[in-house]
């Protein structure tokens, strides 16, 4: 305290005269300080100007945003049954009711994200092309928001039940959205668009975790055959692109099946981003693992702890800590690689947009359906990597 | 501790171990079954007959390999449904096997996995506006249907340049997609008249057409429905021509594997039925006055006199399901390219014989 203290002391101390904050003064210094500046400044304001302009202009007048309404749902979810979309919007409320729960219980960072959410729920509501259903739904669901907030910040023990609620929620909405014999079925080929996209991205970043671990754990291992399979799977896989891991996945892989064993080619997919977010995954936990000091080992040893329970308790918690940034970023990129499936004829929403854009109706469309789809990827990349910042800031990573 | 170091390295060894195990497991099912092992060896026995046929009826849908980004052939309408030319010719065999041109899946396909999805199975007839070529035909393992679309590469350029042939388009910069059939038509054609011209290439049609409407370059080139489409889109269409050459032939048409028969001839003569009727002025719409007509020729293909239907293996009527339920080739060209579509485009060779096309099915007998 006392340390703090003297700190403080010393900054104010020596801290400079608090600069006046005018837009004038503060472009005099760093804009127009001298003649090449001056110029520089000129010229990229110039073209900044220009850029902004046309953009706008094309945005405003020129493009004819009537594609994005009129083909709102399919931009969602794609082909999904309208007398099914019940279904959808049950397993989008368990989410946000979880969201919220987690919001109440962990505020921070999941309470900016679900402003976030909301801001996208009331933009769906007040907009003119959202079907007067959807509106309800969409209502229902930002209540649905706020109540489970109250609920997670006022009932004790919630961590616990945030963890076993996204445990169970999660195949509760697989169930709603794929039937499983309980609900009628729904095939996979009509499961498409920006559903489709997120569905990808959230199993092969929930599957490859606890592979890429184990892989990782593997690598380190000091018994040659798993240790050798490790480092050979991580490698070729690491040597192949992702677009051929698809080819193979869609192509390749019914060849070598059984015959009368299929295998759904969504599901194909979903396997195949899996297994190659895995060994990226690994080599992100590898690179966490040696950031562990010997010490952490060797005092976990004097304790008494055995292999697992160091590796469980000691190790892994720090060295996943440590990799938070990567495996967001990680994240990320498998979320936008996504998009590589509708190359090998899934209808994620690249898919979606290139068979929106050849509809006779719309043709020469195309421009207004890529800003917008762009647009949809950015909020939720960005969104991640928002959340990644703020959780790196309150669990103090690079600080130690 | 030391046991239970033992006892955590031999869990991993055990998973990866089952793993592996577990994979091996798989390949010694296929290669231990000596039924399999027959098949593989005894080209013969894979053209069983209905094998298709019967997965299909098993099944309870016809899964279709198509196109779902090519206006006017396949594309999704804002209600999330397929539609389009080749679509419909899909929707052809539902009907007729079915008696319901809803019992369809369309799985779209890039035309790099097209072919290998129908020699896996996993479609059972590609309408994906397919080239039939021999090299195709024979290497591929895949029979071509009669064609539905004649099409044919040709060039756009601008009506107030004055061109009007390829022999003027000398020195022209000619804008093309990388990749394509139509890049090499380009360079063949070009050669044999010795014109000499600057290739432009671009990644995808959008980008073409931005740089043709821009001015980059004088002309473009793809196939004639593809031109035709577009021109519907660009800023005045009247400016543009389209040069009456044709760079090269593109017979497209419904594609089935080999080692099928059965499942072949009803793809074709289904496909034909739609021709037949145009030819017989059997639609959609006049059918009732059809049935029970004394005109031999019209009862056989009807299936009241007869049983066509069950040569094939399915119903004798399927001739009227598939125009009650689609119509004849005419509803069908009249629905996606027709002068009510945008594409406007002229019947010129996919009209029947009798009106100067090369539209000419069989007798059904």
């Amino acid at each position: 305290m006392s340390v703090d203290l003297k700190l403080v002391e010393a900054k104010q101390m020596i801290a400079p005269p608090s600069p006046s904050f005018s837009i004038w003064d503060w472009m005099r210094k760093n804009l127009f300080n001298t003649w090449y500046n001056m110029l520089l400044t000129l010229l990229a304001g110039g073209l900044l100007i220009s850029i902004g302009y046309t953009t706008l202009t094309w945005v405003l007048t020129e493009a004819q945003w009537a594609v994005i309404g009129d083909n709102y749902k399919l931009f969602m979810v794609g082909q999904y049954p309208i007398t099914a979309l019940w279904r959808i919007w049950s397993a989008l409320a368990i989410l946000t009711f979880m969201f919220g729960i987690s919001a109440g219980t962990f505020k921070g960072t999941m309470l900016r994200l679900s402003y976030i959410l909301s801001a996208i729920y009331l933009i769906h509501i007040v907009a003119p092309f959202t079907a007067n259903t959807s509106k309800i739904w969409l209502t229902a669901q930002l209540v649905m928001l706020v109540f489970s907030y109250f609920i997670g910040a006022k009932i004790p023990y919630s961590k616990r039940i945030n963890i076993v609620g996204w445990a169970i929620s999660i195949p509760i909405v697989l169930l709603f959205i794929h039937g499983f014999g309980i609900l009628p079925a729904i095939r996979t080929n009509v499961w498409n668009g920006l559903m489709l996209t997120l569905m990808l991205a959230a199993v092969a970043i929930i599957l490859s975790f606890p592979i890429g671990i184990l892989l990782a754990l593997g690598r380190t291992s000091k018994l040659p055959v798993i240790k050798y399979f490790c480092v050979g799977y991580i490698e070729l896989i690491r040597g192949i692109p992702l677009i051929t891991i698809f080819f193979m996945a869609q192509v390749l892989l019914p060849l070598f099946l059984p015959t009368g064993l299929t295998i759904d080619n969504v599901m194909r997919v979903m396997l195949g981003a899996t297994f190659f977010t895995a060994a990226y995954m690994a080599e992100n936990v590898r690179g966490g693992l040696q950031s562990i000091p010997n010490g952490q080992y060797e005092a976990a040893k004097t304790i008494g702890l055995n292999p697992v329970q160091t590796t469980t308790f000691i190790i892994l918690p720090q060295a996943l800590r440590a990799i938070i940034p990567t495996i967001v970023g990680q994240s990320i990129s498998m979320f936008k690689d996504t998009s590589l499936v509708a190359i090998v004829g899934l209808v994620d929403l690249l898919g979606i947009a290139q068979s929106v854009k050849s509809n006779p109706d719309f043709l020469g469309r195309h421009m207004e359906v890529y800003v917008f789809i762009a647009f949809v990827y950015w909020v939720i990349a960005y969104s991640m990597s928002y959340s990644s910042r703020r959780i790196e800031k309150s669990l103090g990573v690079g600080e130690r | 501790m030391r046991n239970s170091k033992r006892i955590f390295k031999f869990l991993l060894w055990l998973t990866l171990l089952g793993g592996i195990f577990l994979v091996g497991c798989a390949d010694d099912t296929i290669s231990a079954d000596p039924e399999t092992d027959v098949d593989e060896t005894d080209p013969a026995s894979d053209t069983e007959e209905g094998d298709t046929l019967a997965t299909i009826l098993d099944r309870g849908y016809v899964i279709v390999g198509g196109n779902n980004q090519l206006p006017g052939f396949g594309y999704l309408n804002s209600d999330g449904e397929y539609e389009g030319f080749d679509i419909d010719f899909g929707k052809t065999l539902a009907a007729a096997i079915f008696d319901d041109p809803e019992a369809i899946e369309v799985r779209p396909l890039s035309a790099q996995e097209r072919f290998t999805a129908l020699q896996t199975g996993e479609v059972d007839v590609l309408i994906r506006n397919t080239t039939w070529t021999l090299d195709r035909d024979v290497a591929l393992g895949t029979n071509f249907t009669p064609t539905t679309f004649y099409d044919g590469q040709g060039i756009m350029v601008r009506s107030d340049s004055g061109i009007t042939s390829l022999e003027e388009l000398e020195g022209a910069r000619i804008g093309v997609e990388t990749g394509t059939t139509t890049e090499s038509n380009l360079a063949d054609q070009f050669r044999k008249y010795g014109i000499t011209y600057e290739q432009v290439l671009f990644d995808d049609s959008d980008a073409v057409v931005e740089a043709y409407e821009s001015g980059n370059i004088d002309a473009w080139t793809t196939d004639k429905s593809g031109l035709v489409s577009r021109q519907a889109t660009l800023a005045n269409p009247d400016q543009h021509i389209i040069l009456e050459e044709n760079l090269s032939k593109e017979p497209l048409g419904p594609t089935v594997r080999h080692g099928d028969d059965q499942w072949f001839d009803i793809v074709k003569w289904v496909t034909l039925a739609t021709i037949e009727a145009e030819e017989l002025g059997i639609t959609s719409e006049n059918i009732e006055d059809f049935l029970g007509s004394e005109d031999p020729v019209v009862r056989r293909f009807m299936g009241e006199e007869g049983e066509l239907g069950q040569m094939l293996g399915i119903d004798d009527e399927f001739a009227i399901r598939v125009i009650t339920h689609v119509g004849n080739y005419q509803e069908i060209y009249d629905r996606n390219l027709g002068p009510d579509t945008i594409f406007n485009l002229d019947r010129g060779l996919n009209d029947l014989y009798t009106d100067g096309g090369i539209l000419y099915s069989p007798p059904f007998r």
